[in-house]
């Protein structure tokens, strides 16, 4: 595992971290509410049983510190669940409970079910 | 930085650290460098910066609401003069506040 910390820091200038928002002059904030979708919830299911006391592959705030390490066109433009999902992706094979070819390998499978099946599959950006 | 046992408490003025610090880090950007006041004490936990990377994040550190005047953050601030802002600081990124 790697303990590189790697700072990426947002476009401002100032050094502050990517993530870190508070105080910037980027428009209202959006306060519309939606439903959770199942991926969602899905997503929010898999980091309760990963980062739960009784597998405790991970904690959140290790969580935090891989959605920090995005790039900025990557933080900015993937959704939170996305970035969710991409970390705990990246921390699965940080704690070697999953390879990084393994993921990848049965990605593949899943996107050459759906293409045949005639349905769209979204290529996310490669977790940091 | 190192995690240190409890150094305020509820009254003391303090001032957040400046400092670009590598890593998880949960002290929010607008808030480094400015002046506040310790409203509450609310305990120990262990250091988010290295649960991070899967440390056990020891010894526990000392986390505060600290009170900061929203008039004192921000420039142009229109809103009430009493207007306050807390935020959950932990103990190694406050110093003491000597200033008057």
């Amino acid at each position: 595992m790697t303990q590189t910390k790697q700072f990426n820091p947002r476009d401002t200038g100032d050094g502050r971290a990517v993530h870190d928002l508070g105080g910037l002059s980027i428009g209202p904030i959006d306060r519309d509410e939606h439903e959770l979708t199942f991926y969602e919830k899905r997503v929010d299911a898999l980091l309760m049983l990963l980062a739960g006391p009784k597998r405790g592959i991970f904690r959140v705030d290790a969580l935090r510190r891989v959605v920090e390490e995005y790039a900025q066109s990557d933080y900015d433009g993937l959704g939170y669940y996305d970035r969710w999902i991409g970390a705990i992706s990246t921390l699965l094979v940080e704690q070697e409970v999953l390879s990084a070819e393994e993921i990848d390998a049965r990605c593949a499978e899943i996107r050459k079910r759906l293409d045949a099946d005639g349905q769209r599959v979204a290529r996310g950006a490669k977790a940091p | 930085m190192k995690a240190q046992t409890q150094r305020f408490g509820v009254g003391d003025r303090v001032r957040v650290r400046t400092g670009q610090m590598p890593g998880h880090v949960r002290t929010p950007f607008y808030l480094r460098g400015k002046r506040g006041m310790i409203a509450d004490v609310v305990g120990d936990f262990r250091s988010p910066e290295q649960l991070a990377y899967h440390k056990p994040g020891l010894p526990l550190c000392a986390l505060y609401h600290v009170r900061f005047e929203q008039g004192q953050l921000w420039a142009d601030y229109a809103g009430n003069a009493n207007d306050v802002l807390e935020a959950d600081i932990f103990d190694h990124w406050l110093d003491r506040d000597t200033e008057d």
